[in-house]
């Protein structure tokens, strides 16, 4: 029998405000537990909600880029339940009104439906000690977070994977999140039902939890799509519940039963009047939205003649692809000026642990880095050490060029001179490159680069090598 | 002068014009508080109260408000920075706020003097102050009789004469109730209008901190310091507030009084339904038309008043699980053995009881939530289309006068329907109060309701005003005797 697996998504994305939604505390990571808190987000006796209105632009401007529809009037409801995690014993979310509707985000050749954008708080996170002890951290309880849900349009891995990466560099271009999955900014809830393949109707489905990276929601799909259809084909049945992930054991393990709606008591939020959205304010948010990927990816191919991978790597994050924009910008050839970002910057960013919004070095210098190469000034490799040299503190080229003395000789008299010489010195070579050895070639470039203290083009210098040598 | 008789603002006079001392009508409230032996006191701030009362008087030149250096005193379930807050509960009984409330915040920045926190009916639930975990607050005209709920101890302290006014919570009547049973004027304001940081939330939609006082002017200066927007409250509305007490006048000419004529019928006393009609009387003295209505209010306005409430109650007392706060239980071997260890210890059984009625009707959503948020509304639309035949509405606050304490417990529907006249402005947001207007053949206080459309605190006041310039029950003391 030919099965079909049928996944839908439930990304909890933490947007990168300064402060929690609901009260004035600061978001941070990696604090020590319990000092980024207030009364407010630890739900203590006469407190009340307020709402960060920076994370509902950031939200809006979210459900925008994946182009859901934003409702005028949203609200916030409360989901009740009792955890240690949560400490109102309710968490204010959204249900009836969500901020966004009916989106959806293409995968190259797959176009995956959002069904809804949300708005809510995250709860805090509890440790379970060696002890036997657990203890509860309220940093993270009240961090504005947006639940994006889509319909259940998956039907491979490798779908949900693409989904993600492009879920997560549409954010991370907004700027409202930086959705990393070790950090937790990016939280990934999968929904896994098996079928037979062609049939119309869904599968009792189960929840998984406690991904911690892309290469475990794979893994976990994988898995779990593997021990629903065993269980089927052995005559059982699948236990509508969550699971969690455990990452070692490379196996998902049921948690709880999946509760339905009923179980929160779901009522609209009484201590925050519904919020009004009105059309300036959401037209003013679309005409400030920076150019996303993918249409940033299809006009490089147009206007800069680049390839599709080329462009890729260079819309792989925004300040990278702005970087590289005023190069060109700044007269720089578009495939030079690609190389040396995907060669020479990403490798300077990763060295130094940066990332590209961090870059010390100004378009402007690199762009005449480039124009010195261009003219014949310097060779690549001059360039690559003169690069190293002004990448930290975005120094000046052409004073370091002149400095140092590295400007190449570009005078064919004085090249012609000197492949002479080195024809000349070394008659067994060039005897052995005019009988095929190619390699021979080789080390009469090396003389002739040795001789002009490696200030020449070797290109140059092999091109006059070869006319010599006939 | 007898002091404890004197008015709020009339004790600020005095104490402004040097007459008297802050230490010293402090040190009488507090004295008289200890030795009242009504319980409407749960906790007594002595030595904070006369450390504040000294600094006070030392500054008295800067004095610019009314109410400067005028003792008063705080329902328990306003928080109160660094000073016990139990909202009579087991569960917060060792519980000390590190925030004050915004309305506690406001009368200290006015100069008024906290000598300590009253008791209540526990989280506000109740109409009796029975349901304290320290026993109920007495009636000062009556000390075998409830003062009324759930501002039980605001209402006892000031009719005893222990302070000059005090800060109630009034939900679905929990302020006015107690106002009428203890013969003073008290004020349930727009919703909106006051902020609710740091009051300890019952039902959020309903709930309002509101005055209890001598008389409306009392009322007024009150309100003129609470009534703002605070950025907290998100709930809090902007609005023109404050200058109730410059805007009050006792001439009514003008002015419309309904009287609807459905809230006279069955059920009410005879002694309470003369005793409150008396005062259409008096006001048409004044100047005022009256104009009779029928307004008539569906049957189903006190369900529909509890199932809002008890609903949001229940996921409002969520928060008390023994983690962070309050009462804490060891030896559970899980999170929900431990929470639900805490809350069976912690809560009284009528606190228990709303919040498993409020959870079925949550269950439920559209049978019941919904519904009541839809009753909700027809109730705000038939006070408007009232509200276009007249300024303000006369009414009965409660069907009877004070009963005796441990009444309430053998009838609890007989008990939650009394509240069937305070229920319908909680209910539709509308300010509403309270006044003396006669007392029964027991010579208990009755109370008359003024009910006035939103933001017409102003209307209500000026009448209530009008009213007490031209009677004296306001003016009767338990102790004997009018002033």
């Amino acid at each position: 029998m030919e099965w079909e697996t049928v996944i839908g998504l439930e990304t909890h994305v933490e947007l990168s405000t300064r402060t929690k939604m609901f009260c004035p505390c600061a978001v941070t990571f990696g604090e020590a537990p319990n000092t980024r808190c207030c009364p407010g987000c630890t739900g203590m006796p006469g407190t009340l909600p307020t709402v960060n209105r920076t994370a509902v632009e950031y939200a809006a401007r979210a459900a925008l880029a994946l182009g859901c529809t934003v409702t005028a009037h949203t609200r916030f409801d409360r989901k009740n339940y009792f955890y240690p995690d949560l400490p109102k014993g309710y968490q204010i979310s959204q249900l009836h009104l969500p901020l966004g509707r009916e989106g959806g985000l293409d995968i190259g050749g797959k176009y995956i439906r959002i069904h809804e954008l949300h708005m809510e708080e995250d709860a805090g996170k509890l440790t379970h000690g060696e002890d036997g002890l657990t203890r509860v951290d309220y940093n993270r309880c009240g961090v504005p977070l947006i639940e994006i849900v889509t319909r259940p349009d998956f039907r491979t891995a490798e779908e949900v994977i693409a989904y993600l990466e492009g879920l997560r560099e549409i954010l991370q271009y907004l700027g409202v999140s930086h959705c990393k999955m070790q950090e937790g900014s990016l939280r990934c809830d999968v929904n896994l039902s098996v079928r037979p393949a062609g049939s119309g109707t869904l599968g009792t489905r189960t929840e998984m939890k406690n991904l911690g990276s892309f290469k475990a929601v794979a893994q976990a799909i994988a898995f779990e799509s593997r021990r629903q259809i065993a269980l089927l084909e052995g005559g059982g049945t699948v236990a509508q519940e969550t699971r969690r992930w455990d990452e070692e054991g490379g196996v998902s393990l049921p948690m709880r039963a999946k509760e339905r709606t009923e179980d929160y008591r779901y009522f609209p939020e009484p201590d925050l009047p519904p919020i009004r959205l009105t059309k300036g304010w959401l037209d003013g948010l679309r005409a400030a939205q920076p150019e996303l990927p993918a249409q940033r990816r299809a006009r490089y191919q147009r206007e800069y003649g680049l390839g599709e991978y080329d462009c890729r790597m260079l819309t792989s994050n925004r300040a990278l692809a702005e970087f590289f924009e005023e190069l060109a910008a700044l007269g720089a050839p578009p495939k030079q000026a690609a190389n040396w970002i995907m060669g020479q910057v990403l490798a300077a960013l990763h060295a130094r642990g940066m990332e590209p919004e961090q870059m010390p070095l100004s378009p402007r210098t690199l762009a005449r880095l480039i124009a010195l190469v261009e003219e014949g000034r310097l060779n690549r490799n001059t360039a690559v050490k003169v690069f190293e040299a002004v990448f930290d503190t975005d120094g000046d080229v052409d004073a370091y060029v002149r400095a140092h003395g590295l400007e190449q000789v570009g005078d064919l008299t004085l090249l012609t001179e000197v492949v002479e010489r080195v024809v000349a010195a070394n008659p067994k070579s060039a005897a052995d490159y005019r009988a095929g050895k190619e390699k021979a070639l080789g080390f009469l470039v090396g003389q002739v680069m040795g001789a002009l203290k490696g200030k020449a083009d070797p290109a140059a210098v092999n091109r006059l090598l070869r006319e010599r040598l006939g | 002068m007898e002091l404890r008789a004197l008015t709020a603002l009339e004790l600020g006079t005095a104490i402004r014009r040097g007459e008297v001392s802050i230490p010293e009508v402090t040190e009488l409230a507090l004295r008289r508080a200890e030795g009242a032996g009504d319980n409407a006191f749960i906790t007594l701030t002595g030595e904070q109260a006369m450390g504040r009362a000294r600094g006070l008087q030392g500054r008295l030149g800067e004095a610019d408000s009314p109410l400067y250096g005028v003792p008063m005193a705080l329902k328990d379930n306003l928080c109160t920075r660094g000073i016990s807050t139990t909202c009579a509960s087991r569960m917060l009984e060792e519980w000390t706020p590190p925030y004050s409330a915004a309305v506690v915040e406001q009368l200290a920045d006015a100069g008024a003097v906290s000598i300590g926190k009253t008791n209540l009916d526990e989280f506000a639930m109740g109409g009796s102050g029975e349901t304290s975990r320290f026993g109920p607050a007495r009636n000062p005209w009556d000390k075998s009789r409830t003062a009324g709920g759930s501002s039980s101890g605001s209402a006892a302290a000031v009719a005893g004469g222990n302070c000059w006014f005090a800060l109630g919570s009034d939900t679905g009547g929990s302020v006015r109730q107690p106002a009428a049973h203890c013969g003073l004027t008290g004020v349930r304001p727009t919703y909106g209008s006051v902020s609710r940081y740091g009051l300890v939330a019952y039902a959020s939609s309903l709930d309002q901190v509101g005055p209890l006082c001598r008389d409306g002017a009392d009322c007024a200066a009150v309100l003129d310091v609470i009534q703002r927007p605070d950025r907290r409250d998100a709930t809090t509305v902007k609005g023109h507030y404050g200058g109730l007490l410059d805007g009050l006048t006792d001439d009514a000419r003008g002015m419309r009084l309904g009287v609807p004529t459905h809230w006279f019928g069955e059920g009410l006393d005879a002694e309470v339904r003369a005793a409150v009609l008396s005062v259409a009387e008096v006001l048409k003295d004044r100047g005022a038309e009256v104009v009779e209505l029928p307004l008539p209010m569906p049957g189903w306005v006190v369900a529909a008043y509890y199932a809002i409430a008890c609903a949001e109650a229940s996921s409002n007392l969520s928060r008390y699980d023994g983690v962070r706060f309050g009462l804490r239980e060891e030896g559970a071997d899980s999170p929900e053995e431990r929470s639900a260890a805490v809350r069976a210890q912690g809560f009284g059984a009528e606190v228990k009881r709303r919040i498993l009625l409020g959870a079925y009707v949550l269950e439920h959503y559209d049978a019941y939530y919904r519904k009541a948020l839809g009753a909700r509304e027809s109730i705000g639309g038939l006070f408007r289309e009232a509200f276009a035949r007249c300024d303000a509405l006369l009414t009965p606050t409660t069907p009877a006068t004070a009963p005796l304490l441990g009444e309430s417990a053998q009838g609890r529907m007989r008990a939650r329907l009394s509240d069937v006249f305070t229920i319908p402005a909680a209910l539709a947001g509308l300010p509403a109060l309270s006044m003396p207007c006669g007392f029964d053949g027991r010579g208990l206080p009755i109370g008359a309701q003024l009910i006035g459309p939103r933001f017409g605190e102003q209307i209500i006041l000026n009448l209530a005003h009008a009213y007490q310039r031209d009677t004296v029950w306001h003016r009767r003391r338990p102790w004997g005797g009018e002033v």
